[in-house]
Protein backbone atom coordinates (compact mmCIF):
# COMPACT_ATOMS: atom_id res chain seq x y z
CA UNK A 1 0.00 0.00 0.00
CA UNK A 2 2.65 2.50 1.12
CA UNK A 3 4.96 1.22 -1.58
CA UNK A 4 2.30 1.86 -4.16
CA UNK A 5 1.78 5.43 -2.97
CA UNK A 6 5.54 6.02 -3.05
CA UNK A 7 5.64 4.66 -6.58
CA UNK A 8 2.77 6.98 -7.53
CA UNK A 9 4.65 9.98 -6.25
CA UNK A 10 7.63 9.21 -8.38
CA UNK A 11 5.69 10.35 -11.46
CA UNK A 12 5.74 14.09 -11.99
CA UNK A 13 2.46 14.24 -13.88
CA UNK A 14 0.67 12.37 -11.11
CA UNK A 15 1.91 14.78 -8.46
CA UNK A 16 0.78 17.68 -10.61
CA UNK A 17 -2.65 16.13 -11.15
CA UNK A 18 -2.91 15.33 -7.46
CA UNK A 19 -2.18 18.92 -6.43
CA UNK A 20 -4.61 20.38 -8.96
CA UNK A 21 -7.24 17.79 -8.12
CA UNK A 22 -7.03 18.29 -4.37
CA UNK A 23 -7.24 22.07 -4.69
CA UNK A 24 -10.16 21.85 -7.12
CA UNK A 25 -12.03 19.40 -4.91
CA UNK A 26 -11.51 21.67 -1.91
CA UNK A 27 -12.88 24.71 -3.77
CA UNK A 28 -15.73 22.70 -5.27
CA UNK A 29 -16.72 21.37 -1.86
CA UNK A 30 -16.78 24.81 -0.23
CA UNK A 31 -18.80 26.35 -3.06
CA UNK A 32 -20.92 23.22 -3.30
CA UNK A 33 -22.41 23.68 0.16
CA UNK A 34 -23.94 27.03 -0.75
CA UNK A 35 -24.93 25.90 -4.24
CA UNK A 36 -26.69 22.77 -2.98
CA UNK A 37 -28.48 24.63 -0.18
CA UNK A 38 -29.61 27.37 -2.54
CA UNK A 39 -30.92 24.71 -4.96
CA UNK A 40 -28.40 25.70 -7.59
CA UNK A 41 -26.72 22.27 -7.89
CA UNK A 42 -27.63 21.96 -11.56
CA UNK A 43 -25.77 25.15 -12.39
CA UNK A 44 -22.48 23.28 -11.96
CA UNK A 45 -23.65 20.65 -14.40
CA UNK A 46 -24.81 23.25 -16.91
CA UNK A 47 -21.55 25.18 -16.67
CA UNK A 48 -19.39 22.14 -17.28
CA UNK A 49 -21.31 21.33 -20.47
CA UNK A 50 -20.86 24.88 -21.66
CA UNK A 51 -17.18 24.45 -20.81
CA UNK A 52 -17.01 21.37 -23.00
CA UNK A 53 -18.45 23.33 -25.92
CA UNK A 54 -15.91 26.09 -25.40
CA UNK A 55 -12.98 23.67 -25.13
CA UNK A 56 -14.02 21.83 -28.27
CA UNK A 57 -14.30 25.07 -30.24
CA UNK A 58 -10.94 26.24 -28.91
CA UNK A 59 -9.28 22.98 -29.88
CA UNK A 60 -10.69 22.95 -33.39
CA UNK A 61 -9.69 26.58 -34.00
CA UNK A 62 -6.26 25.96 -32.48
CA UNK A 63 -6.73 28.47 -29.70
CA UNK A 64 -5.50 28.17 -26.13
CA UNK A 65 -8.21 26.18 -24.33
CA UNK A 66 -8.36 28.04 -21.02
CA UNK A 67 -8.32 31.51 -22.57
CA UNK A 68 -11.47 30.63 -24.50
CA UNK A 69 -13.20 28.54 -21.89
CA UNK A 70 -12.85 30.92 -18.93
CA UNK A 71 -14.67 33.94 -20.39
CA UNK A 72 -17.36 31.75 -21.98
CA UNK A 73 -18.10 29.93 -18.71
CA UNK A 74 -18.07 33.12 -16.66
CA UNK A 75 -20.67 34.66 -19.01
CA UNK A 76 -22.69 31.43 -18.86
CA UNK A 77 -22.57 31.48 -15.05
CA UNK A 78 -24.12 34.95 -14.95
CA UNK A 79 -26.77 33.92 -17.46
CA UNK A 80 -27.70 30.75 -15.57
CA UNK A 81 -27.89 32.62 -12.28
CA UNK A 82 -30.23 35.20 -13.82
CA UNK A 83 -32.37 32.44 -15.32
CA UNK A 84 -32.70 30.71 -11.96
CA UNK A 85 -33.68 33.93 -10.22
CA UNK A 86 -36.18 34.89 -12.88
CA UNK A 87 -39.36 33.08 -11.97
CA UNK A 88 -40.93 33.64 -15.38
CA UNK A 89 -38.65 31.07 -16.99
CA UNK A 90 -38.43 27.61 -15.53
CA UNK A 91 -34.86 27.55 -14.20
CA UNK A 92 -34.00 23.86 -14.42
CA UNK A 93 -35.52 23.50 -17.88
CA UNK A 94 -33.44 26.44 -19.06
CA UNK A 95 -30.27 24.84 -17.66
CA UNK A 96 -31.10 21.56 -19.40
CA UNK A 97 -31.56 23.34 -22.73
CA UNK A 98 -28.33 25.32 -22.44
CA UNK A 99 -26.22 22.37 -21.35
CA UNK A 100 -27.43 19.98 -24.06
CA UNK A 101 -27.06 22.66 -26.74
CA UNK A 102 -23.50 23.41 -25.65
CA UNK A 103 -22.65 19.72 -25.58
CA UNK A 104 -24.07 19.25 -29.09
CA UNK A 105 -22.15 22.24 -30.46
CA UNK A 106 -18.96 20.86 -28.94
CA UNK A 107 -19.44 17.39 -30.42
CA UNK A 108 -20.21 18.83 -33.88
CA UNK A 109 -17.11 21.07 -33.78
CA UNK A 110 -14.87 18.19 -32.76
CA UNK A 111 -16.11 15.90 -35.51
CA UNK A 112 -16.28 18.50 -38.32
CA UNK A 113 -12.83 19.95 -37.73
CA UNK A 114 -11.42 16.46 -37.51
CA UNK A 115 -9.08 17.45 -34.75
CA UNK A 116 -7.36 14.41 -33.46
CA UNK A 117 -8.28 15.12 -29.87
CA UNK A 118 -9.68 12.34 -27.88
CA UNK A 119 -13.31 13.20 -27.22
CA UNK A 120 -13.22 10.80 -24.32
CA UNK A 121 -10.62 12.81 -22.45
CA UNK A 122 -12.84 15.90 -22.59
CA UNK A 123 -15.96 14.08 -21.52
CA UNK A 124 -14.50 11.88 -18.81
CA UNK A 125 -11.31 13.66 -17.93
CA UNK A 126 -7.65 12.80 -18.10
CA UNK A 127 -4.87 13.38 -15.61
CA UNK A 128 -2.43 13.85 -18.46
CA UNK A 129 -4.21 17.04 -19.45
CA UNK A 130 -2.88 19.19 -16.59
CA UNK A 131 0.08 21.40 -17.37
CA UNK A 132 2.33 23.38 -15.06
CA UNK A 133 0.36 26.51 -15.93
CA UNK A 134 -2.82 24.75 -14.82
CA UNK A 135 -1.24 23.88 -11.50
CA UNK A 136 -0.18 27.48 -10.87
CA UNK A 137 -3.59 28.80 -11.81
CA UNK A 138 -5.24 26.24 -9.64
CA UNK A 139 -3.16 27.27 -6.66
CA UNK A 140 -4.15 30.90 -7.13
CA UNK A 141 -7.81 30.00 -7.54
CA UNK A 142 -7.85 27.81 -4.46
CA UNK A 143 -6.25 30.58 -2.44
CA UNK A 144 -8.85 33.09 -3.68
CA UNK A 145 -11.80 30.77 -2.95
CA UNK A 146 -10.60 29.90 0.54
CA UNK A 147 -9.76 33.52 1.36
CA UNK A 148 -13.15 34.76 0.18
CA UNK A 149 -14.87 31.99 2.07
CA UNK A 150 -13.16 32.78 5.35
CA UNK A 151 -13.52 36.54 4.95
CA UNK A 152 -17.19 36.50 4.06
CA UNK A 153 -18.15 33.33 5.90
CA UNK A 154 -20.85 34.98 8.02
CA UNK A 155 -22.33 36.83 5.09
CA UNK A 156 -22.30 33.77 2.88
CA UNK A 157 -24.16 31.93 5.61
CA UNK A 158 -26.75 34.71 5.89
CA UNK A 159 -27.30 34.94 2.14
CA UNK A 160 -27.54 31.16 1.80
CA UNK A 161 -29.91 30.72 4.70
CA UNK A 162 -32.32 33.52 3.93
CA UNK A 163 -31.82 35.82 1.00
CA UNK A 164 -34.85 38.02 1.59
CA UNK A 165 -33.93 38.68 5.22
CA UNK A 166 -30.36 39.50 4.26
CA UNK A 167 -31.48 41.89 1.54
CA UNK A 168 -34.02 43.54 3.83
CA UNK A 169 -31.38 44.17 6.47
CA UNK A 170 -29.03 45.75 3.98
CA UNK A 171 -26.65 43.02 2.78
CA UNK A 172 -25.66 43.19 -0.88
CA UNK A 173 -27.03 39.78 -1.77
CA UNK A 174 -26.59 40.30 -5.51
CA UNK A 175 -22.87 40.87 -5.01
CA UNK A 176 -22.40 37.68 -3.01
CA UNK A 177 -24.39 35.63 -5.51
CA UNK A 178 -22.25 36.99 -8.32
CA UNK A 179 -19.03 36.20 -6.48
CA UNK A 180 -20.19 32.65 -5.82
CA UNK A 181 -21.18 32.17 -9.47
CA UNK A 182 -17.82 33.54 -10.63
CA UNK A 183 -15.81 31.26 -8.36
CA UNK A 184 -17.94 28.27 -9.35
CA UNK A 185 -17.27 29.00 -13.00
CA UNK A 186 -13.50 29.16 -12.44
CA UNK A 187 -13.47 26.00 -10.33
CA UNK A 188 -15.30 24.13 -13.03
CA UNK A 189 -13.04 25.29 -15.86
CA UNK A 190 -9.96 24.09 -14.04
CA UNK A 191 -11.43 20.90 -12.63
CA UNK A 192 -13.02 19.90 -15.92
CA UNK A 193 -9.73 18.75 -17.46
CA UNK A 194 -9.06 16.15 -14.78
CA UNK A 195 -12.60 15.13 -13.88
CA UNK A 196 -14.20 15.48 -17.28
CA UNK A 197 -17.23 17.47 -18.36
CA UNK A 198 -19.73 14.86 -17.35
CA UNK A 199 -18.31 14.19 -13.91
CA UNK A 200 -17.09 17.54 -12.50
CA UNK A 201 -20.48 18.45 -11.03
CA UNK A 202 -20.18 15.43 -8.73
CA UNK A 203 -17.33 17.21 -6.91
CA UNK A 204 -19.69 20.08 -6.16
CA UNK A 205 -22.71 18.08 -5.07
CA UNK A 206 -21.48 14.92 -3.31
CA UNK A 207 -19.33 16.26 -0.44
CA UNK A 208 -21.98 18.83 0.50
CA UNK A 209 -24.79 16.27 0.44
CA UNK A 210 -22.78 13.69 2.40
CA UNK A 211 -21.85 16.08 5.19
CA UNK A 212 -25.40 17.48 5.35
CA UNK A 213 -26.56 13.98 6.31
CA UNK A 214 -24.81 14.03 9.67
CA UNK A 215 -23.64 17.57 10.49
CA UNK A 216 -25.96 19.88 12.38
CA UNK A 217 -24.07 23.15 12.15
CA UNK A 218 -23.29 25.14 9.03
CA UNK A 219 -19.65 25.51 10.07
CA UNK A 220 -19.17 21.78 10.53
CA UNK A 221 -20.89 21.07 7.22
CA UNK A 222 -18.38 23.33 5.46
CA UNK A 223 -15.34 21.81 7.19
CA UNK A 224 -16.60 18.26 6.84
CA UNK A 225 -17.31 18.59 3.13
CA UNK A 226 -13.90 20.15 2.48
CA UNK A 227 -12.12 17.29 4.28
CA UNK A 228 -14.33 14.63 2.66
CA UNK A 229 -13.78 16.01 -0.79
CA UNK A 230 -9.99 16.06 -0.47
CA UNK A 231 -9.91 12.54 1.03
CA UNK A 232 -12.21 11.15 -1.64
CA UNK A 233 -10.08 12.63 -4.37
CA UNK A 234 -6.90 11.17 -2.92
CA UNK A 235 -8.43 7.72 -2.43
CA UNK A 236 -9.99 7.86 -5.90
CA UNK A 237 -6.64 8.71 -7.41
CA UNK A 238 -4.95 5.80 -5.62
CA UNK A 239 -7.68 3.41 -6.75
CA UNK A 240 -7.39 4.68 -10.29
CA UNK A 241 -3.60 4.16 -10.21
CA UNK A 242 -3.61 0.69 -8.71
CA UNK A 243 -6.57 -0.71 -10.65
CA UNK A 244 -5.92 1.19 -13.84
CA UNK A 245 -9.35 2.81 -13.91
CA UNK A 246 -10.19 6.32 -15.22
CA UNK A 247 -9.38 8.94 -12.56
CA UNK A 248 -12.51 11.07 -12.75
CA UNK A 249 -14.86 8.11 -12.62
CA UNK A 250 -12.98 6.51 -9.72
CA UNK A 251 -13.18 9.72 -7.69
CA UNK A 252 -16.92 9.99 -8.32
CA UNK A 253 -17.51 6.38 -7.30
CA UNK A 254 -15.58 6.89 -4.04
CA UNK A 255 -17.69 10.00 -3.41
CA UNK A 256 -20.86 8.02 -4.06
CA UNK A 257 -19.80 5.26 -1.65
CA UNK A 258 -19.04 7.84 1.05
CA UNK A 259 -22.44 9.42 0.47
CA UNK A 260 -24.18 6.05 0.90
CA UNK A 261 -22.26 5.39 4.14
CA UNK A 262 -23.16 8.81 5.54
CA UNK A 263 -26.75 8.34 4.53
CA UNK A 264 -26.93 4.98 6.28
CA UNK A 265 -25.35 6.50 9.39
CA UNK A 266 -27.93 9.29 9.44
CA UNK A 267 -30.78 6.80 9.14
CA UNK A 268 -29.34 4.66 11.95
CA UNK A 269 -28.84 7.77 14.07
CA UNK A 270 -32.47 8.74 13.57
CA UNK A 271 -33.64 5.26 14.56
CA UNK A 272 -31.53 5.23 17.71
CA UNK A 273 -32.87 8.64 18.69
CA UNK A 274 -36.48 7.58 18.22
CA UNK A 275 -35.95 4.60 20.51
CA UNK B 1 -41.98 63.17 13.77
CA UNK B 2 -43.29 59.70 13.00
CA UNK B 3 -41.22 56.59 12.39
CA UNK B 4 -42.56 55.93 8.91
CA UNK B 5 -44.38 58.40 6.69
CA UNK B 6 -46.08 57.30 3.50
CA UNK B 7 -47.33 60.17 1.37
CA UNK B 8 -49.57 59.56 -1.66
CA UNK B 9 -47.51 56.54 -2.59
CA UNK B 10 -48.34 54.06 -5.34
CA UNK B 11 -46.54 50.74 -5.36
CA UNK B 12 -46.28 47.80 -7.70
CA UNK B 13 -44.08 46.00 -10.20
CA UNK B 14 -43.06 46.88 -13.75
CA UNK B 15 -45.69 49.53 -14.23
CA UNK B 16 -48.49 47.43 -12.74
CA UNK B 17 -49.82 49.42 -9.81
CA UNK B 18 -51.08 47.32 -6.93
CA UNK B 19 -51.37 49.83 -4.09
CA UNK B 20 -52.73 53.21 -5.10
CA UNK B 21 -52.43 56.59 -3.45
CA UNK B 22 -51.66 55.44 0.08
CA UNK B 23 -50.97 58.01 2.80
CA UNK B 24 -50.34 57.17 6.43
CA UNK B 25 -48.07 57.70 9.39
CA UNK B 26 -46.72 55.07 11.73
CA UNK B 27 -45.52 56.37 15.09
CA UNK B 28 -43.01 54.98 17.51
CA UNK B 29 -44.58 52.31 19.72
CA UNK B 30 -47.45 51.54 17.34
CA UNK B 31 -48.63 48.00 16.71
CA UNK B 32 -49.95 48.07 13.16
CA UNK B 33 -51.67 45.13 11.53
CA UNK B 34 -51.94 45.05 7.75
CA UNK B 35 -54.89 42.97 6.61
CA UNK B 36 -56.71 42.47 3.32
CA UNK B 37 -57.60 39.92 0.67
CA UNK B 38 -55.01 38.08 -1.40
CA UNK B 39 -53.61 40.35 -4.07
CA UNK B 40 -54.57 43.54 -2.28
CA UNK B 41 -50.92 44.54 -1.97
CA UNK B 42 -49.93 43.57 1.58
CA UNK B 43 -46.67 42.01 0.48
CA UNK B 44 -45.95 44.82 -1.99
CA UNK B 45 -46.39 47.41 0.75
CA UNK B 46 -44.16 45.41 3.07
CA UNK B 47 -41.40 45.15 0.47
CA UNK B 48 -41.65 48.89 0.02
CA UNK B 49 -41.33 49.49 3.76
CA UNK B 50 -38.27 47.24 3.81
CA UNK B 51 -36.73 49.16 0.94
CA UNK B 52 -36.66 46.09 -1.32
CA UNK B 53 -38.67 47.93 -3.98
CA UNK B 54 -39.12 51.64 -4.57
CA UNK B 55 -42.58 53.24 -4.71
CA UNK B 56 -43.76 53.99 -8.25
CA UNK B 57 -44.77 57.47 -7.13
CA UNK B 58 -45.12 59.36 -3.87
CA UNK B 59 -42.85 59.12 -0.87
CA UNK B 60 -42.04 56.44 1.69
CA UNK B 61 -39.70 57.91 4.28
CA UNK B 62 -38.22 56.96 7.64
CA UNK B 63 -38.15 59.42 10.53
CA UNK B 64 -36.94 59.53 14.12
CA UNK B 65 -33.44 58.57 13.08
CA UNK B 66 -34.55 55.19 11.71
CA UNK B 67 -32.16 53.85 9.10
CA UNK B 68 -32.88 51.21 6.51
CA UNK B 69 -30.50 48.74 8.13
CA UNK B 70 -32.19 49.12 11.49
CA UNK B 71 -35.35 47.25 10.58
CA UNK B 72 -35.93 43.75 11.90
CA UNK B 73 -37.76 41.48 9.50
CA UNK B 74 -39.45 38.13 10.04
CA UNK B 75 -40.03 36.69 6.57
CA UNK B 76 -42.11 33.64 5.80
CA UNK B 77 -40.10 30.46 5.97
CA UNK B 78 -38.84 29.16 2.66
CA UNK B 79 -38.73 25.53 1.59
CA UNK B 80 -34.94 25.80 1.47
CA UNK B 81 -34.85 26.11 5.24
CA UNK B 82 -36.59 22.78 5.76
CA UNK B 83 -33.41 20.73 5.52
CA UNK B 84 -30.88 23.47 6.20
CA UNK B 85 -28.05 22.31 8.45
CA UNK B 86 -27.52 25.19 10.87
CA UNK B 87 -27.66 25.51 14.62
CA UNK B 88 -29.99 27.94 16.37
CA UNK B 89 -27.19 30.26 17.46
CA UNK B 90 -25.77 30.41 13.94
CA UNK B 91 -29.15 31.52 12.63
CA UNK B 92 -29.73 34.09 15.37
CA UNK B 93 -26.21 35.53 15.03
CA UNK B 94 -26.76 36.16 11.33
CA UNK B 95 -29.21 38.89 12.34
CA UNK B 96 -26.32 40.94 13.75
CA UNK B 97 -24.64 41.37 10.36
CA UNK B 98 -26.29 44.69 9.55
CA UNK B 99 -24.62 46.50 12.43
CA UNK B 100 -20.89 46.47 12.01
CA UNK B 101 -18.88 45.32 9.08
CA UNK B 102 -16.39 43.10 10.83
CA UNK B 103 -15.14 39.75 9.61
CA UNK B 104 -16.12 37.85 12.71
CA UNK B 105 -18.81 38.40 15.32
CA UNK B 106 -17.75 40.65 18.19
CA UNK B 107 -18.33 39.86 21.84
CA UNK B 108 -20.95 42.59 21.90
CA UNK B 109 -22.86 40.97 19.03
CA UNK B 110 -22.72 37.59 20.75
CA UNK B 111 -24.15 39.19 23.87
CA UNK B 112 -27.00 40.75 21.90
CA UNK B 113 -27.80 37.38 20.36
CA UNK B 114 -27.88 35.70 23.78
CA UNK B 115 -30.15 38.42 25.18
CA UNK B 116 -32.57 38.08 22.31
CA UNK B 117 -32.62 34.30 22.58
CA UNK B 118 -33.53 34.75 26.24
CA UNK B 119 -36.32 37.20 25.36
CA UNK B 120 -37.94 34.71 23.01
CA UNK B 121 -37.34 31.75 25.32
CA UNK B 122 -35.04 29.70 23.10
CA UNK B 123 -31.86 29.95 25.16
CA UNK B 124 -32.10 26.31 26.21
CA UNK B 125 -32.22 25.04 22.61
CA UNK B 126 -29.52 27.29 21.17
CA UNK B 127 -27.17 24.40 20.29
CA UNK B 128 -29.86 22.43 18.52
CA UNK B 129 -30.20 22.03 14.78
CA UNK B 130 -32.67 24.42 13.18
CA UNK B 131 -34.26 21.79 10.92
CA UNK B 132 -35.17 19.57 13.88
CA UNK B 133 -37.24 22.20 15.71
CA UNK B 134 -41.03 22.47 15.81
CA UNK B 135 -42.79 25.15 13.79
CA UNK B 136 -43.29 27.39 16.82
CA UNK B 137 -39.65 27.08 17.89
CA UNK B 138 -38.48 27.89 14.36
CA UNK B 139 -40.53 31.08 14.36
CA UNK B 140 -39.03 32.08 17.71
CA UNK B 141 -35.55 31.54 16.33
CA UNK B 142 -36.30 33.71 13.31
CA UNK B 143 -37.86 36.31 15.60
CA UNK B 144 -34.68 36.37 17.71
CA UNK B 145 -32.68 36.91 14.55
CA UNK B 146 -34.95 39.81 13.59
CA UNK B 147 -34.48 41.31 17.07
CA UNK B 148 -30.70 41.18 16.61
CA UNK B 149 -31.15 43.43 13.59
CA UNK B 150 -33.22 46.08 15.37
CA UNK B 151 -34.31 47.64 18.61
CA UNK B 152 -36.82 49.96 16.96
CA UNK B 153 -38.99 48.40 14.30
CA UNK B 154 -40.07 44.84 13.52
CA UNK B 155 -41.84 43.90 10.31
CA UNK B 156 -43.53 40.50 10.52
CA UNK B 157 -44.87 38.62 7.52
CA UNK B 158 -47.71 36.33 8.63
CA UNK B 159 -45.83 35.12 11.71
CA UNK B 160 -48.36 32.48 12.75
CA UNK B 161 -48.78 30.66 9.43
CA UNK B 162 -48.65 26.92 10.00
CA UNK B 163 -48.51 27.12 13.80
CA UNK B 164 -50.83 25.14 16.06
CA UNK B 165 -53.32 27.10 18.24
CA UNK B 166 -51.13 27.10 21.35
CA UNK B 167 -47.98 28.13 19.48
CA UNK B 168 -50.07 30.83 17.79
CA UNK B 169 -51.21 32.28 21.11
CA UNK B 170 -47.64 32.14 22.45
CA UNK B 171 -46.39 33.96 19.38
CA UNK B 172 -49.00 36.72 19.72
CA UNK B 173 -48.19 37.12 23.42
CA UNK B 174 -44.50 37.36 22.61
CA UNK B 175 -45.07 40.01 19.95
CA UNK B 176 -47.32 41.97 22.32
CA UNK B 177 -44.57 41.92 24.96
CA UNK B 178 -41.99 43.15 22.48
CA UNK B 179 -44.36 45.97 21.58
CA UNK B 180 -44.75 46.88 25.24
CA UNK B 181 -40.97 47.01 25.60
CA UNK B 182 -41.00 49.82 23.05
CA UNK B 183 -40.51 48.14 19.69
CA UNK B 184 -42.79 49.31 16.91
CA UNK B 185 -44.53 46.37 15.22
CA UNK B 186 -45.85 46.14 11.68
CA UNK B 187 -47.48 42.78 11.01
CA UNK B 188 -49.02 41.40 7.86
CA UNK B 189 -51.74 38.96 8.83
CA UNK B 190 -54.72 36.98 7.61
CA UNK B 191 -56.03 36.53 11.12
CA UNK B 192 -58.33 39.55 11.43
CA UNK B 193 -59.76 38.61 14.82
CA UNK B 194 -56.32 38.37 16.38
CA UNK B 195 -55.31 41.58 14.61
CA UNK B 196 -58.19 43.50 16.17
CA UNK B 197 -57.51 42.00 19.59
CA UNK B 198 -53.79 42.73 19.59
CA UNK B 199 -52.99 45.65 17.35
CA UNK B 200 -53.39 49.29 18.16
CA UNK B 201 -53.93 50.24 14.52
CA UNK B 202 -55.32 48.41 11.53
CA UNK B 203 -54.47 49.03 7.90
CA UNK B 204 -56.98 47.25 5.67
CA UNK B 205 -56.00 47.19 2.01
CA UNK B 206 -58.51 46.35 -0.67
CA UNK B 207 -58.47 46.67 -4.43
CA UNK B 208 -59.08 50.40 -4.80
CA UNK B 209 -59.45 51.62 -1.28
CA UNK B 210 -57.91 51.35 2.14
CA UNK B 211 -58.77 51.89 5.77
CA UNK B 212 -56.28 53.09 8.35
CA UNK B 213 -57.23 53.74 11.95
CA UNK B 214 -57.35 52.29 15.44
CA UNK B 215 -58.69 48.81 16.02
CA UNK B 216 -61.79 50.33 17.60
CA UNK B 217 -62.47 52.59 14.62
CA UNK B 218 -61.97 49.62 12.33
CA UNK B 219 -64.66 47.60 14.05
CA UNK B 220 -67.14 50.36 13.38
CA UNK B 221 -66.11 51.08 9.80
CA UNK B 222 -67.97 49.75 6.78
CA UNK B 223 -65.01 47.71 5.61
CA UNK B 224 -64.35 46.34 9.07
CA UNK B 225 -67.92 45.23 9.68
CA UNK B 226 -67.90 43.36 6.42
CA UNK B 227 -64.75 41.47 7.40
CA UNK B 228 -65.38 40.72 11.04
CA UNK B 229 -67.43 37.59 11.21
CA UNK B 230 -67.98 37.73 14.94
CA UNK B 231 -70.21 40.45 16.36
CA UNK B 232 -68.57 43.39 18.00
CA UNK B 233 -68.90 43.04 21.78
CA UNK B 234 -68.97 46.78 22.50
CA UNK B 235 -72.01 48.50 24.03
CA UNK B 236 -73.08 50.44 20.95
CA UNK B 237 -73.20 47.42 18.69
CA UNK B 238 -74.77 45.15 21.30
CA UNK B 239 -77.45 47.78 21.86
CA UNK B 240 -78.27 47.97 18.17
CA UNK B 241 -78.49 44.20 18.14
CA UNK B 242 -80.82 43.78 21.06
CA UNK B 243 -82.83 46.79 19.83
CA UNK B 244 -83.50 44.94 16.58
CA UNK B 245 -84.50 41.86 18.53
CA UNK B 246 -87.15 43.71 20.58
CA UNK B 247 -88.88 45.12 17.53
CA UNK B 248 -89.49 41.62 16.22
Amino acid sequence: MIEMICEMFSYNFIIRALIVGILVSLCAALLGVTLVLKRYSMIGDGLSHVGFGALAIAASLNLAPLQVAIPVIVVAAFLLLRLSENSKINGDAAIAIISSTALAIGVVFVSVSGVNTDLNSYLFGSILATTNADAVMCGILALVVILIFVMFYNKIFAVTFDESFSRATGLKTGLYNTVIALLTALTIVIGMRIMGTLLISALIIFPALSSMRICKRFSTVIICSGVLSVCCFFVGMCVSYSMNTPTGASVVIINAIVFLIFWAVSILNGKIKRK
Amino acid sequence: MSLITIDKASMGYEGKTIVRDLSLKINEGDYVCIVGENGSGKTTLMKCLLGLIQPLSGIVSYGDGLKQNEIGYLPQQTIFQKDFPASVDEVVMSGCLNKKNTLFYSREQKKTALENMEKTGILSIRKKCFRELSGGQKQRVLLSRALCATHKLLILDEPVTGLDPIATLDMYALIKNLNKSGITIIMVSHDITAAVNNASKILHLSKNDYFYGTAHQYLHSEIGKKFMITDCPCDVCQHEHSGGGVQQ
